[in-house]
């Protein structure tokens, strides 16, 4: 037995050796998705959709664990090992800052929040000031790399991106980090935001051409944006504001003064979604802010704060946008990926960019102009809006607004939806998107004439929610198409979705199982309890076997069928 | 011997986990984002009499903008600022609106503690609160409970003396709003009673209990006799029935205005 263990940990020793050294094909972004999980949505499209098809509705049911790989976050890690629960890799340390341990507020800094990269048999993943590559095959640790922080908010991190043999990594405390895939080992490391500004940055770096597109994380009136950096250097390329910060600057119109639009937010901490026909890099913009208070400064629609905007990545230059929700007062971020669809729309074929926000509202819009075709609502309890306007946008009623005596407000903050990827299947033709019936009170506390900073001035009151939800919506129609609460009084939003060819539709539920589902009508085909999914599930195929990944805390889990 | 020495240290580990404070054996690290280290306070007031004469009327006495003059806590170059070195030159030169002021480095200096002597965060804490969230018509509010409340609860039964118990107006309106929820929890002094589950297996063979978690594979219940008992469910079988005893609150909330919860809340804090 011992014997025998030692022979196959020795070859799972020398298989990574064998594979290393193949850097990422550029091609592989520009496909759809299928063996590979190169980028943060596995493709530029943010459908979340694979052509695997080995597991389908047939065989889901003999899905089998393939593998299990705890790691350990921090300067000490113990590691983690795949199945034989040996083999931790020594830590890479790097970082300008002292902290030794992980962990850190929001739950999300101990946990695998992230999406994870499959390139040429080897994982990539990460949690905020941690990296990983591990083994495919059976999750062992090849390498860890660990950030030694300064600080900023530890909400959680996004991802990697990868480009040739370099990994992209963001800090909390506002560095982009490239490191060597081969070894885990610092290439180097460039600020990308000012830290005495109370930046954060946990975005997952996307790779187009040569332009590494980066977003941030500000809590504290600071302006939005998106950078375009060099892969070899980290030098910056172009940077788009999503708030006016200057005299002239588009969009300065929609605020009560200049010093409000610079310090209005909009910031980008999710990423978008990449055109490569007309190289638009399409993605949701943040809040505005002061986020609940109302100062004359933010007087306006606050552009280009809570929107979908087009940028084209060769120049950074805006192409087009479109608010869905002007004037935000909830801290609804319209952060959410949008989903560019190829379909039928009105009887003619268009390319489309879906998105379902956190305000409870569904868009569907050309995305290669920006026109506005659907918007739908979502969530059945959404009830701050008092009209749709001409071009569909929600308009808010104003005493739902944070008021001294309360206003009773769905959705909550965290929103009828929040971050967690959706999903699209050109099969089904549905969008699919976790949601949730939450309502609460909101309190304004601030009577200041010149409100709060950042999200201060009022106190929510969670009141409970109608339910959580597994949500399919019609594109064409903005429509629920069906819906699956999660059973119980409670409710809360699931970590994302995963759908497949196989006609399977792969996501956690609130109670800790992973679950497959018909991607038609969402009935449950198989299940698997792990305690809590913490990321949306992501395929790959390896050695002729199609893998189910799914992140749980600091564990991951592979499945597959033998 | 490994898997041993590892037990050993989950148990020394757990062992200190339950003798410190939770604080004690949290991970070290650095608040998100540090305060800067507290001035000498005779700077901070020299600092404070300078901006009073010079800043105050354009940037507010707390810094935060006032007749024409931005905010400066949330500046970028405040922001940068260590000691006054990049606050210098815009108060001796001037910068578009703002005239350039006769301060010497010194001078500029103790100002630019006095600046930096307030918390500057993304979750700002409230100044100027409000004193009351009672604003509606109790009348009205009597109104509102005969139609809404009054086929469960009496003031002269079940609530009376209820502005008694719940002096705090905010917590008796998320209270009545959800007994139990948001801010009220544990403060509201309401005992809301368990949501309990039925489960009706395939024999005709009944379980009841508190539900302990539900999903849509197992359903777990706490049976005051039995402890508590897990049954799985494969789609319908076997029946579950919640009974969820705040479903008449919860069924309320979509069809609530806020004129009604306030001039209910106006009604109920007379209720003592």
């Amino acid at each position: 037995m011992m014997k025998i263990e030692k022979s196959l940990l020795a070859a799972i020793c020398i298989l990574p050796r064998l594979v290393f050294g193949q850097a990422l094909d550029p091609a592989l972004l520009t496909k759809p998705l299928g063996e590979s999980w190169p980028t943060y949505s596995g493709d530029y499209s943010g459908k979340r959709y694979s052509s695997l098809k080995q597991i389908d509705q047939s065989n889901v049911k003999n899905l089998t664990l393939a593998w299990v790989s705890k790691v350990t976050p921090g300067a000490g890690a113990a590691g983690g090992g795949g199945r034989f629960g040996g083999g931790a890799s020594a830590v890479i340390i790097g970082g300008e800052g002292t902290a030794d341990m992980g962990g850190g507020g929001f739950g999300g800094a101990s946990s695998v929040r992230a999406s994870i990269l499959e390139v040429n048999g080897i994982l990539y993943f990460s949690m905020p000031d941690n990296a990983w590559a591990a083994d495919a095959r059976d999750g062992h640790e090849l390498w860890h790399y660990f950030w030694k922080t300064k600080g900023g908010t530890h909400i959680g991190n996004r991802g990697l991106g990868m480009w040739g043999n370099w990994l992209y990594m963001e800090t909390p405390d506002d560095f982009l980090v490239c490191l060597d895939a081969k070894t885990g080992k610092e290439r180097w490391h460039k600020e990308i935001a000012n830290f005495n500004q109370q930046y954060f940055s946990t975005m997952a770096p996307i790779v187009v051409g040569n332009h590494i597109l980066i977003g941030t994380g500000n809590d504290l009136d600071e302006p939005g944006y998106v950078q375009a950096r060099d892969p070899e250097t980290g030098d910056v390329q172009w940077t788009f504001y999503t708030v006016p910060v200057k005299k002239g600057d588009a969009g300065l119109d929609t605020w009560g003064s200049l010093d409000g639009a610079k310090h209005g937010a909009g910031n980008v901490w999710i990423p978008g979604s990449y055109d490569p026909e007309t190289h638009l890099y399409i993605f949701g913009t943040g809040n505005p802010s002061p986020a609940y208070t109302n100062p004359p400064s933010r007087a306006g629609d606050n552009l280009y704060t809570c929107s979908i905007v087009a940028v084209n990545v060769d120049t950074g230059k805006m192409a087009w946008y479109y608010q869905v929700n002007p004037h935000d007062t909830h801290d609804w971020d319209s952060t959410e990926t949008p989903v560019l669809v190829d379909g039928e729309f009105n009887g003619r074929p268009r390319k489309m960019a879906l998105h379902a926000d956190r305000n409870g509202y569904f868009f569907t819009l050309d995305r290669l102009t920006g026109e506005h075709l659907v918007t739908g609502k979502f969530s059945e309890a959404a009830n701050w809006v008092k009209e749709l306007n001409a071009n569909g946008q929600p308009i808010r009623s104003l005493e739902k607004d944070s008021t001294v005596a309360g206003s009773l407000v769905s959705p909550n903050n965290e929103g009828a939806t929040n971050w967690p990827p959706p999903s699209y299947s050109p099969d089904t033709g549905l969008f699919y998107v976790p949601s949730n019936e939450a309502y609460a009170m909101y309190y304004l506390t601030e009577t200041d004439p010149r409100g709060a900073m950042g999200l201060g001035g009022k106190e929510e009151d969670g009141l409970g929610t109608m339910g959580g939800y597994l949500t399919a919506i019609d594109y064409k129609t903005g429509k629920v198409a069906w819906r699956h609460r999660y059973p119980g009084t409670g409710g809360g939003l699931g970590n994302g979705i995963l759908t497949t060819a196989g006609k399977l539709l792969f996501a956690g539920d609130l109670g800790g199982n992973l679950v497959a589902y018909d991607s038609a009508n969402g009935k449950i085909l198989w299940h698997t309890h792990l305690g809590r999914v913490t990321n949306a599930p992501e395929t790959y195929l390896l050695d002729g076997h199609q893998y189910i990944l799914v992140a749980a805390g600091d564990t991951l889990y592979a499945f597959t069928l033998y | 011997m490994t898997v041993k020495k590892i037990l050993l240290v989950l148990i020394l580990t757990s062992t200190q986990v339950m003798a410190q404070p939770p604080r004690a054996v949290r991970p070290m690290r650095s608040p998100a984002y540090p305060d800067r280290p507290p001035a000498d306070p005779a700077t901070v007031e020299r600092g404070k009499a300078l901006y009073g004469v010079q800043c105050n009327f354009c940037h507010g006495s707390d810094a935060r903008g006032g007749e024409g003059g931005p905010n400066l806590l949330r500046s970028e170059l405040v922001l940068n600022d260590q000691k006054g070195e990049l606050i210098l030159p815009v108060v001796q030169n001037g910068r578009g609106e703002m005239p350039k002021l006769n301060l010497s480095a010194a001078q500029v200096s103790d100002i630019a503690e006095f600046i930096h002597s307030f918390r500057v965060g993304g979750y700002d804490v409230s100044r100027m609160t409000p004193l009351s969230i009672v604003v509606g018509d109790a009348q009205a509010g009597g109104a509102v409970f005969k139609t809404k409340c009054a086929s469960c609860h009496s003031v002269m039964g079940d609530l009376k003396g209820i502005a008694s118990k719940i002096t705090d107006p905010k917590i008796l309106q998320n209270t009545f709003l959800m007994p139990g929820g948001g801010f009220s929890r544990g403060r509201g002094g309401v005992n809301v009673p368990p949501t309990t589950v039925t489960v009706t297996l395939a024999s005709g063979q009944k379980a009841e209990g508190r539900l302990v978690r539900i999903d849509d594979f197992m359903v777990t219940l706490d049976d005051a006799e039995a402890g508590q008992r897990t049954f799985r469910r494969d789609g319908d079988s076997p029946k579950v029935e919640i009974h969820d005893p705040l479903k008449p609150h919860r069924d309320l909330l979509p069809g609530y205005t806020d004129k009604e919860i306030h001039d209910l809340t106006s009604y109920l804090v007379t209720v003592k």
